[in-house]
């Protein structure tokens, strides 16, 4: 640890970085930042940088408000854009208590916990790798409909327009960062682009999602462009999704592959899998935590809406990706809930959490769904078992209420700052008065 | 650069020629009063004490040149097996001991070690590979003169692979030797590591580090074709 220190504290003198940039994420999954200067750095390494939490979303009341940032050497970065005063730098933070104990409101110090207890449980270690969907539109001004930057879809290979060129420089900007990108293309809809990062284990790469929506956000804004990650910014064509992939190693061993299954799944595989779908209903206000990812999640646009799980069906919410002959590293499940607008942090921690209750508690995986669930009607549907995930932001919070899996797996504070947040915000979204309301019924009602 | 204060004077003729040969210079100290009066004008690089023949007057000279203002270091004791008692209490006088008879490439290992942890360079520690420069002592990496921004256990495994060209590891020795203890992920995080750095030297250079199919991974070519 305190070499890693050093190298942070002698990169900084080295490369002449004037500002070092402390992150770390609210419980929405928002990237917050205060700057130090370098001299301050050695102490924020022994002591933590000072501040106070009941400022940000989540994490404190007033009363017992300060809180203390410990930067994590590990992630020290210099960051490749131009600030106006010189080469500045950025490290994640732990939030502790001013007495040393984690901050229970911190979402990095929930997913640390996850994956502590993963490998107590079974020396497991969980590795994710997620696609990551999003749209560039004209600007962000509200009041106006959004406006697509090309009417590309599916893997067209535009023409060198501007989109193209930006999701280049984004993918540049993300290797020389240490973010490697395994595909990128454009995606269905209008303006829609995706960009997948390659496996890493689940902290490193919620730290990764953060700085990656940062660096997209960035590049699109350097083109006079906007980048959104909202879920469902355009009826009528297919939402921003999330899709992860996961898998648990045991030391160098692919703990979800079986040579001998026809599926070549393990057991293991196949109780978190069993555990994911058994609890996908009460995680899914986490992976899904706006109103508005509510509106991707229907019928008819590729997203899940039914508690399934297949090999090669795209309407399953897990789908076990076919692999190459003889690559047992990559056997490995795909959750395809969750959207680009949640909080990383805390959904790896609640998928983790789902699996890991599958394979301690040795749940059953019942048939896959070979039949695209899409297709079979509600009575078929009931006949097979197949529950649907939540159809709104209140059912999620309901299911997540009721679920001791979910508390535990966010810990008290998160949990209930969480519901209660989330069911003001649904409150707001009730009473509001929608333009389809104005169309549609004003004329004749 | 500075030379060694070294302990006894006349210096035991094989521990002289094992500095020679490793390039270090030395200037012989015959007790505690003459630290201070034969000390070079840009000072002493640090100590290499015998105490094997003299022991008192050894262990007078590691605490005269601990008690200056500036306490100089690093210090290397040399004891006999049977001295190994009187190391006891005494741990703020030396920063490293040796057995002797010493082995000189021990020696040249332990003067390294001390070196680089007391961050004074006997020579700037490069390692150099084609356009690639890594300098041990300011923890920089540079391709074509051009720094590689790089996190620390990227740098460390840089630096392993780097020092060792042409040579094959597998994930287990990596995760053993580079990160020292079981990390997040275990040897899967030696690939996600490679695959980072890879990631960071850019298209043109990500080719110096090679996977070695179901064995693990080796970097450049080795310099004398073995």
């Amino acid at each position: 640890m305190e070499r890693q220190q050093d190298y942070v504290l002698r990169t900084v003198e080295e490369r002449g970085v004037r500002l070092v940039r402390l992150w770390f994420t609210d419980v929405l999954g928002q990237l917050k930042s205060f700057a130090i200067s370098p001299a301050e750095l050695e102490t924020a390494f022994e002591e933590g940088m000072h501040f106070d939490g009941s400022a940000i979303d989540g994490f404190s009341r007033v009363q017992e408000s300060d809180v203390l940032a410990r930067p994590d050497p590990n992630s020290f970065e210099i960051l490749p854009w131009a600030d106006d005063d010189g080469t500045s730098a950025r490290m994640f933070c732990d939030i502790d208590n001013l007495d040393g104990t984690p901050f229970e409101g911190d979402p990095r110090g929930v997913l640390r916990r996850g994956l502590d207890r993963a490998r107590e449980v079974g020396g497991y270690s969980f590795f994710v790798a997620p696609e990551m969907e999003f749209f560039y539109f004209a600007d962000n001004d509200p009041s106006r409909p959004p406006e697509p930057l090309d009417t590309g879809s599916y893997f067209d290979l535009t023409t060198a327009d501007v989109a193209g060129d930006m999701r280049k420089r984004t993918i540049a900007m993300l290797e020389s960062m240490g973010i490697p990108v395994e595909y990128s293309f454009h995606e269905d809809s209008p303006s829609q682009h995706e960009i997948d990062l390659r496996y890493t284990d689940g902290l490193s790469m919620a730290d990764n999602v953060m700085t990656f929506r940062l660096v997209v956000r960035e590049i699109a804004m350097e083109q006079g462009a906007y980048a959104t990650f909202m879920p469902k910014p355009l009826a009528g064509v297919q939402g921003s999704g999330m899709h992860t992939h996961i898998s648990l190693f045991e030391g160098d061993e692919n703990a979800f592959h079986d040579p001998d299954d026809p599926y070549n799944l393990s057991d293991t595989g196949r109780a978190f899998i069993a555990g994911l779908l058994h609890h996908a209903p009460e995680i899914t206000a986490v992976t899904n935590q706006l109103v508005n990812s509510y509106k991707r999640l229907i019928v008819g646009y590729e997203a899940p809406v039914y508690v399934s799980w297949a090999r090669n069906n795209r309407s399953a919410l897990v789908r076990v990706p076919v692999t190459k002959a003889g690559k047992a590293s990559s056997t490995r499940i795909e959750y395809r809930a969750p959207d680009p607008a949640c909080n990383p942090y805390l959904s790896f921690a609640v998928i983790l959490a789902a699996g890991m209750a599958g394979i301690e508690k040795g749940y059953e995986l019942p048939d896959e769904s070979a039949a695209n669930v899409f297709e079979m009607s509600d009575k078929e549907r009931a006949a097979a078992g197949l529950r649907p995930l939540p159809q709104s932001l209140a059912e999620a919070l309901d299911a997540m209420e009721g679920s001791e899996m979910v508390a535990e797996a966010l810990g008290d504070h998160i949990f209930e700052w969480f519901l209660r947040n989330k069911r003001s915000e649904w409150a707001d979204y009730k009473a509001h008065v929608s333009q389809f309301e104005l169309s549609r019924y004003l004329p004749n009602w | 650069m500075e030379p060694l204060l070294l302990f006894p004077d006349p210096a035991p003729p094989e521990l002289a020629q094992a500095l020679d040969l490793g390039g270090y210079p030395w200037r012989p100290v015959g007790d505690e009063s003459a630290v201070d009066r034969q000390e070079p004008p840009d000072g002493w690089a640090g100590a290499i004490v015998c105490a094997d023949q003299n022991p008192e007057a050894a262990f007078a000279v590691c605490r005269a040149v601990r008690k200056r203002d500036v306490p100089l270091e690093p210090l290397l004791l040399l004891v006999s097996g049977a001295q190994l008692g009187d190391l006891e209490l005494r741990d703020d006088l030396f920063d490293d001991f040796m057995l002797t008879p010493f082995h000189p490439r021990e020696l040249e290992a332990r003067l390294k070690h001390l070196f680089w942890r007391t961050g004074r360079g006997t020579r700037p520690e490069l390692i150099e590979y084609g356009d690639l420069v890594l300098n041990l002592e300011t923890y920089q990496a540079a391709l074509s003169g051009k720094p590689i921004d790089l996190t620390y256990m990227e740098y460390e495994l840089l630096k392993f692979l780097a020092s060792h060209p042409g040579k094959v590891f597998t994930r287990e020795t990596l995760l053993s030797r580079v990160w020292g203890y079981e990390y997040y992920g275990g040897a899967r995080t030696v690939d996600v590591h490679i695959r980072r750095l890879r990631a960071k030297l850019g298209e043109e250079h990500a080719g110096l580090i090679q996977t070695v199919r179901s064995v693990g991974y080796s970097f450049g070519q080795s310099r004398w074709g073995i």
